[in-house]
């Protein structure tokens, strides 16, 4: 199929300009975290007329009247929170996932519903309840606390995508693995995971994704600073009388550059992994 | 015997009163190294340690309320005393009256922490409005509103964008000085809100006309009011103690109380705010508490919050320091606080902001006249209170029983119904070869949900049953769900109301997913050929959005939608057109909600439906080709089809997820103008966290959610036929 000169021309002209609007907010930040000021002094112009790291520098080394390093403990608890999500909000799922999607079970459609169903309850609304479960359980104030709810509430997204994922599989890879002499579990370690990769990869990123981003939660269940999660921390800077704007700017861009990072890593997956579920099966 | 030790041992390492005394506030820069240093001294000369926690200001009421009760709080915590009536219906705060010494401090701050004859706290600092003049521009503090609007005349010049005044006209904490100066109460004799008075109109008109006139810019923002007096463009600013640390160093000013009005005699009243340090009542360590709670408000403590925290001290030694006595803002400030009336702690007060939010923003911007807000305000009080013709502010209390007869019923019958419908009679082992396992895999996840997500879902649905006030919860039956779904107390087509609320939900949605759904296909399609240059980098350029944490994304667009100082009204005057007030009309707050959530939503249907084109097979388009169909047909008869199975369940998704997308709502427009914007979910949010914790409305709001996507999803799922979802 050949395409003529001006077509092409046109695709481009379209991309780019799509590309534009989408970067021109993000440099607007850019903007913001590099002027010298905290105020919301704002022009067309997304390009910085006078660059300071200052706002970069206060960020990133600030230190609480202990002496300790904030925004680096606060980056680990980010970091430990996300991963650990990740780990206990995968392993949960793709066995959930693997067995909706092979096996007979008893409730296993009223599950499937039940699943769909929680995630329209608006999430803000759970929190007053939420908050005295943990409080029993003596899960407050701890990253365990946190981790098990992120893990919990991504969940039924999670199974929803795997199985999806798992039903594209042929089921004659299994049988002939079970020919073979395979035990029911290695198959699903060894021949069903690494056929999945694709959807692995997309829902662990969405489970990182929302672990960390979140701010609520751990807002509330976190009673201290070392521990904070980066958005809290990044939350700080908006106050109730002023807003310190270069520094929100710069936290921002701190925190997002991770998930960016990850979604550069991984896009070659999102494709594949996103849509393969609905569209083979 | 020694196991015996170890459990003294044990018991000693956990003793609560050996643990730190937490101390919590919401104060940055300054105010919190002051906090911080003072807290110190008092480690040093006590030996108590205290842990001092900054928590962000959004978060601060919402984590006070739920952990205190749990016994997870503070010792010690700082807040306004506005909610001290609050915290002490919620049982969280200790008296203080044994140990306050009141003649040591200024008597309105101490008055602000009485309830029924007892004192709660100790305060620190006050917060209240004066009068900002630069005094390069006005040489004398105008003493009446005569004087002032001369003043004013002089100073202000519309054409070279120059004010004789600039404040943050559409918040009530800024209007209310009016309101009093103009004769107006805000209660009448038995306590209650009362808005539809002549001094309250006269107050809206006074402040219309100052607008009208020119003398101050409209719809000002924090951010408007800080550059026009530093650029030397407004000569008068109405601001606290806060404002001082905005104004650059080139900027001479003086601080001065408001004038009086010339009309009635009295002074422009602005309220007087107290922050004060309050002792939890579940405090591991009471006396200590209270003796850290006191020692924050006096001696050294007072005079670190006057440096670096730059507030003014309570404490009435404090003025005798030399260096606070010749501190013009401090003493100016301590002079307008003397003047300014202590802001009522009852629970009344909190119930006056939003009703007069909409009236103050209804007559700024013209839809509403001064003289008709008052009663716009009292209706709006009467729906959020939820009061009732016999003038008690709840619904009646039900008695559970025939509720509880009627779910026992139907728990029966739905079992009966089941047991009907059961399938013919075959072993379970037949039917379920595989069970032990299937359950086994299933097992993890299901505890994990059921005790996470299940229970406290199924909390929240019989909350939905429940009125609350301050910590105690009564039993009303389906009360809540009749007030809603009727829309008791306004119209169908006002924006409070349920109806229009879901209407507006419903919009929002079908646009937002057509427009996620239209713009990601289109891109696709640009994106889909193998050959393309730069394809790789377009792809990268293009998910962008997506990376971006919606919160930022949220913040990031209500800065560009600024009316004065956003990059959109700069592009519009770059094309020659006038810039938009985005907020102030239901059209284009709307839209600016929309294209917010649009950018942010994009590249998640762009990648789904990347996905889906490259899984069609390219030789059903070469066959279309050889039979001469035109690239529209090829579209509309080979991709649309295919593309159908591959992103309904993206599109089921985006629907849920855009039905409660909360984030962008609330922070881009607020629900401006009065409410209209807000979507179900923004609106159960204020009824649970802004409007009196009325958690039960709030429950039954997301009940009707619930079930309105419910059925949606159960109706998309029929419609489109069993193969899909």
């Amino acid at each position: 199929m050949k395409r003529s000169g001006l077509t092409v021309a046109l695709i481009h002209m379209g991309l780019v300009l799509a590309c534009a609007a989408s970067l021109y907010p993000v440099l607007w930040v850019v903007k913001m975290a590099l002027s010298p000021t905290q105020s919301l002094s704002l022009s067309v112009n997304p390009f910085p007329q006078e660059v300071t790291f200052d706002h970069f520098r206060d960020v990133l080394f600030s230190h609480d009247t202990q002496g300790r390093w904030l925004f680096g403990r606060q980056l680990l608890a980010s970091l430990t929170v996300s991963a650990l999500t990740t780990v206990v909000g995968l392993s949960l799922a793709v066995t959930a996932a693997y067995a909706l999607s092979r096996f007979r079970f008893p409730g296993k459609d009223a599950g499937m519903q039940t699943l769909l169903v929680t995630q329209m309850f608006p999430a803000t609304l759970m929190l007053v309840p939420l908050y005295s479960l943990l409080e029993r359980l003596h899960l407050l104030d701890s990253w365990g606390g946190l981790v098990l709810v992120y893990s919990t509430s991504s969940l039924p997204f999670c199974v929803w995508m795997l199985k999806g994922y798992f039903d594209t599989i042929p089921r004659e890879l299994e049988e002939a693995a079970v020919m073979d002499g395979a035990t029911p579990w290695q198959v699903f370690v060894k021949v069903v995971l690494p056929l999945a990769r694709p959807a692995l990869a997309v829902t662990a990123l969405f489970s990182f994704m929302q672990a960390w981003n979140e701010f609520i939660l751990a807002a509330t269940l976190i009673n201290e600073a070392a521990r904070f999660t980066l958005p809290v921390a990044l939350q700080q800077y908006v106050g109730e009388w002023k807003t310190e704007w270069g520094h929100f700017a710069a936290g921002a861009l701190i925190v997002s550059a991770p998930v960016m990072a990850l979604f550069f890593a991984l896009q070659k997956y999102l494709v594949g992994g996103l849509t393969a579920g609905a569209v083979k099966g | 015997m020694r196991w015996l030790w170890l459990i003294v041992l044990a018991s000693c390492a956990d003793d609560p009163t050996q643990r730190p005394l937490k101390l919590w506030h919401a104060y940055r820069g300054g105010e919190e190294q002051a906090i911080e240093a003072s807290a110190k001294r008092f480690t040093e000369e006590t030996g108590v340690p205290v842990e001092v926690l900054s928590v962000p200001f959004d978060a601060f009421s919402s984590k006070l309320t739920s952990a205190i009760p749990h016994g997870a709080g503070p010792d010690v915590f700082i807040f306004a005393h506005e909610r001290l009536r609050q915290f002490h219906r919620l049982k969280v705060v200790a008296p203080s009256t044994a140990r306050l010494a009141r003649d040591k401090y200024l008597p309105s701050t101490v008055q602000a922490l009485e309830v029924d004859g007892e004192f709660y706290g100790y305060p620190l600092s006050l917060k209240t409005l004066a009068l900002f003049i630069n005094t390069d521009l006005v040489k004398e503090a105008p003493t009446t509103t005569d004087e002032w609007l001369g003043q004013l005349e002089q100073t202000s010049n519309a054409a070279q964008t120059k004010f004789g005044l600039a404040y943050a006209a559409g918040d009530f904490y800024l209007h209310a000085p009016f309101v009093f100066g103009f004769g107006a109460s805000l209660f009448d004799e038995k306590g209650r809100a009362s808005f539809d008075t002549p001094g309250m109109a006269k107050s809206l008109a006074f402040v219309k006309s100052l607008q009208d006139r020119g003398f101050m810019p409209q719809e000002v923002s924090g951010a408007l009011v800080k550059s026009l007096f530093n650029e030397g463009r407004a000569a008068m600013v109405i601001s606290g103690p806060w404002f001082t640390g905005e104004i650059e160093p080139s900027v001479h000013y003086r601080i001065a109380p408001l004038p009086t009005v010339s009309e009635t005699g009295l002074a422009l009243t602005p309220f007087l705010g107290v922050e004060a340090a309050f002792v939890s009542s579940r405090s591991h360590r009471p006396d200590d508490a209270q003796k850290l709670a006191e020692y924050l408000s006096v001696g050294e403590a007072s005079a670190l919050r006057v440096n670096p925290g730059r507030q003014i001290p309570a404490e009435l030694a404090a003025y005798e320091r030399p260096e606070v006595a010749s501190d013009p803002v401090i003493s100016a400030f301590k002079e307008a606080g003397q003047r300014a009336v202590p802001m009522p702690n009852t629970l009344e007060m909190a119930k006056v902001w939003e009703p007069m939010k909409l009236a103050l923003r209804g007559v700024l911007q013209g839809e509403v006249t001064p003289e008709a807000a008052g009663a716009l305000a009292e209706r709006r009080y009467v729906a959020l209170n939820r009061e009732q013709p016999s003038g008690r502010d709840r619904p009646d209390a039900a008695s559970p029983i025939p509720y509880v007869i009627a779910l026992g019923l139907a728990l029966a019958g739905f079992a009966a119904w089941k047991w009907r419908r059961r399938g013919p009679a075959r072993s379970f082992a037949q039917r379920y070869p595989e069970a032990a396992r299937g359950l086994a895999y299933v097992a993890p996840a299901a505890l994990g949900i059921a005790v996470l997500v299940i229970i406290p879902f199924s909390v929240g649905i019989s909350l939905a049953f429940f009125h609350h006030e301050a910590g105690e919860y009564s039993f009303v039956g389906l009360a809540n769900f009749v007030d809603i779904l009727t829309s008791k107390g306004y119209r169908i087509t006002e924006p409070l109301s349920f109806w229009f609320t879901l209407v507006v939900t419903i919009a929002w949605t079908f646009i937002n997913v057509a427009l996620h759904l239209g713009i990601g296909l289109f891109l696709a399609i640009l994106l889909k050929d193998p050959l393309l240059k730069l394809r790789a980098v377009y792809r990268v350029l293009l998910i962008v959005p997506w990376a971006v944490p919606n919160y930022i994304t949220a913040l990031m667009w209500k800065g560009m939608f600024h009316r004065q100082f956003g990059a959109i009204n700069g592009l519009l005057s770059l094309l020659g057109l006038e810039p938009i007030s985005w907020f102030t009309q239901f059209s284009t707050s709307f839209s600016a909600n929309v294209i917010t959530n649009t950018w942010l939503g994009f590249p998640f249907m762009m990648v789904v439906s990347l996905g889906a084109l490259q899984s069609i097979p390219q030789d059903l388009y070469e066959a279309a080709e050889v039979d001469g169909a035109s690239k529209w047909t090829q579209f509309r008869r080979i991709t649309l089809p295919l593309l159908k199975p591959a992103l309904l369940p993206s599109v089921i998704l985006g629907c849920v997820w855009t039905f409660n997308m909360f984030n962008i709502i609330y922070l881009v427009s607020g629900g401006e103008p009065g409410g209209a914007t807000d979507i179900l979910v923004s609106e159960a949010y204020r009824w649970a966290f802004q409007r009196n914790e009325q958690y039960g409305f709030a429950a039954a709001y997301s009940v009707l959610i619930f079930f309105v996507l419910l059925g949606w999803t159960r109706l998309t799922r029929r419609l489109s036929g069993p193969e899909a979802a």
